[in-house]
């Protein structure tokens, strides 16, 4: 807030001041601006005229502190080393330290590379360099039908699978405009929230093993194969289950599932009870989250930051309640929402989150209603195999759907929904014919590594962890 | 103490004591609260709640002083660990245990045949149509008994992303994914299976591939 004051208050008068001297850079080459004796240098100017931006907001403590700067005093005595004015000079400049962190950082989520430009131990400018787990999801959709494009959804976020696979359904179905049956819903909607858990417990517990405490770490994983075991019973993978598909669900849920979940879900509060013991009030953790990565929620709305990241910076926004869809408008759940902006209340919201997810957990189980799981439309969903077996039209649909695909009216959609990390969103272009024109993979996580450098300018170097574990990245929708 | 041999019920019931639980926890039983903390008890309006300031709280400097200086909360913290110390370990000796799986379970392929020892598939090539990542590659031709049948069935599994499409299109039951995960190899060659691998694979799996089909067949 105040830097701000004063960056306004500094444009203003430079603008004011310096207007004349807008064509400083074309007239005056920097070797000439630097050798120039002090007095007569104009101001520090970047290309519009405003005055460089000052890392630090305490003018003069170590002379130049603007990068821009430093930098230039630098070049200016690398030219000439040899001139013995220049070499005490030379010696007692400050340059800013940059460091490369990751890819092979173990706090780096993945494949994250940063450049981080260090004054002292503060961030002055980070660097994220993506691109290093980058497959080419959204070319390789364009080729494939709707149906074999869904598998690839699953690797995108590989810690919250379902809520990927269910935004490419959620578009496949808003272009077919088909309906999917009120079981199927609920289904997605049930699964949705133990994807939320899935992913929370590996986002919460990780960042507080990348701050320090690896403990709580140990007990999600525990939670976190109990779901996968879910996952695995539903629909065969433990993972990459390609279980949401188009039209409902591939399956439908097989005999004691339901108890089985409702049996986790009774127990599950007391793991978050244990975890929250461990670290909402432990001091350490507090040190480390609590006024570390603040975002304001006008800056969290500006970088297109969504979920937990808008939410912590006191917007209650969730698509969940704004744009409902599955059965979220027929279960009862709050929005946690955050009033600093900072780790620590991301980290609260998390928690908060996971008894909300909890509680629409045992609604859906409770109100699992009975009925068909996906469309009977044997053009879009396949028909049953005992159907398949006998029926000759059936068998035809089937052929058509596993070879030809089948084919989506013309048109694009842009569909969103509240993944657990925030607003994962497709854009779907179909041009009728059986593999979509154009799939754009919206990826919060994307927009959230967008926003890290300003984040993190002015936090520690040990911050730039809090930060990435907070932002919640995983690199398969980040590269995707 | 009574002893509870099974470990799934076991792992319900809190043994974290109620008198560890903060006065201000029971209060607020709108919606699930918070086992231990103070700070994580969400108001009714459900924001995080603003901490309170030192002339707002209504703690005692002494009690204050007492929590800071006695690491109360590391304490709380360090209980809950000794608890987990006093748990069953949740972990399996893998080689020797090992996870439950279900019928849905997709691993390793399999080619099966009929009882009568023929071989079921018709090469009519819907798997290797609809496989997303192309790993499948099938030729065929007829038989001097006039039958339809593959000379090649090749599966690259190291292309092969398990998605469990070839056994969801294929007609016959023919290709489908075994409950074995079980198949390591030191070369990347032995990964690409042929028909031979395949059919061996059948016969070697058949019984736990027909329970499976039977087991999910009101499913499917």
């Amino acid at each position: 807030m105040l830097g701000r004051n004063i960056s306004k208050a500094c444009r203003s008068a430079a603008t004011r001041k310096y207007a004349s001297q807008k064509s400083l850079f074309s007239t005056f080459n920097r070797l000439q601006y630097a050798s120039a004796p002090e007095e007569s240098r104009p101001p520090f100017t970047n290309a519009m005229g405003f005055p460089a931006q000052r890392y630090s907001s305490e003018p003069g403590t170590f002379g130049k502190t603007t990068f821009t700067e430093a930098m230039d005093e630098v070049d200016m005595t690398w030219g000439r080393d040899d001139d013995p004015k220049h070499v005490e000079k030379q010696n007692t400049k400050i340059r800013h330290f940059t460091i490369n962190f990751g890819p092979q950082h173990p706090a780096a989520h993945g494949v994250l590379r940063l450049i981080l430009e260090l004054h002292g131990e503060e961030i002055v400018r980070s660097d994220p360099h993506v691109g290093l787990l980058h497959r080419g999801t959204e070319k390789l959709i364009e080729s494939k039908t709707y149906m074999q494009a869904l598998p690839y959804f699953d690797r995108l976020d590989y810690v919250s699978m379902m809520t990927n696979e269910l935004v490419f359904a959620l578009a496949v179905e808003k272009l077919l405009n088909v309906e999917v049956p009120l079981r199927g819903k609920y289904v997605r909607t049930l699964f949705g929230e133990i994807t939320r858990v899935l992913n929370h417990c590996m986002s919460v517990l990780s960042h507080a093993m990348d701050v320090g405490a690896l403990t709580p770490f140990l007990w999600g994983f525990e939670e976190r194969e109990k779901l996968m075991e879910f996952y695995e019973r539903v629909s065969g993978a433990r993972l990459h289950s390609a279980y949401v598909r188009p039209g409902g669900v591939s399956q439908d849920l097989p005999v004691g599932l339901l108890d089985d979940i409702y049996m986790w879900a009774t127990q599950f509060g007391d793991r978050i009870d244990e975890t929250e013991e461990l670290l909402t009030d432990n001091r350490i953790w507090q040190a480390r989250t609590k006024d570390v990565g603040v975002v304001t929620a006008e800056d969290a709305l500006n970088y297109g930051l969504s979920g937990v990241m808008l939410r912590g910076s006191g917007i209650p926004y969730d698509i969940r309640k704004a744009q409902p869809y599955d059965a979220y408008e027929l279960v009862d759940f709050d929005i946690p929402v955050g009033v600093n902006g900072d780790c620590y209340d991301r980290y609260l919201i998390r928690m908060s989150e996971f008894r909300q997810s909890l509680r629409i957990i045992e609604q859906c189980i409770n109100d699992m209603p009975a009925g068909p799981v996906k469309v009977e439309d044997y053009k879009i969903a396949p028909p049953p195999r005992s159907l398949m077996k006998e029926d000759m039209e059936a068998l035809i649909h089937h052929f058509l759907l596993f070879t030809k695909g089948f084919a989506v009216p013309q048109g694009e959609t842009y569909t969103a929904i509240e993944a657990p990390k925030g607003e994962m969103a497709v854009y779907v272009v179909s041009d009728g014919s059986e593999r979509p024109y154009r799939c754009k993979i919206r990826a919060p996580g994307f927009a959230h590594l967008g926003a890290f450098d300003h984040i993190s300018r002015g936090n520690l170097l040990a911050d730039a962890v809090a930060i990435i574990g907070t932002m919640d990245l995983v690199f398969g929708e980040v590269d995707r | 103490m009574f002893k509870i041999t099974q470990r799934s019920l076991q792992r319900q019931f809190s043994t974290s004591s109620v008198s560890f639980k903060p006065a201000v926890a029971a209060t607020n039983a709108g919606y699930f609260t918070t086992g231990g903390s103070t700070t994580s008890v969400w108001p009714k309006g459900f924001r995080v709640p603003q901490p309170k300031t030192w002339e707002e709280s209504s703690e005692s400097a002494l009690s204050k002083a007492t929590k800071f200086f006695f690491l109360n909360e590391v304490a709380r913290g360090m209980y809950i660990c000794l608890e987990m110390y006093f748990r069953n370990p949740y972990t399996i000796y893998y080689p020797f245990e090992k996870g439950p799986i279900s019928p849905r379970f997709r691993g390793e392929h399999a080619l099966r045949r009929y009882p009568s020892g023929e071989e079921r598939c018709i090469a009519c090539k819907l798997c290797e149509a609809i496989c997303p990542a192309q790993a499948i590659t099938i030729e065929a031709e007829e038989r001097i008994d006039g039958s339809r049948r593959t000379y090649k069935y090749d599966i690259d599994m190291t292309k092969c992303i398990y998605c469990g499409y070839c056994q969801e299109s294929c007609p016959v039951d023919a290709i489908v994914e075994s409950p074995n995960v079980e198949y390591t190899t030191e070369t990347r060659e032995e990964l690409l299976y042929n028909k031979e691998k395949l059919l061996d694979n059948g016969d070697k799996w058949e019984q736990e591939l027909q329970y499976c089909l039977d087991a999910d067949a009101p499913y499917r």
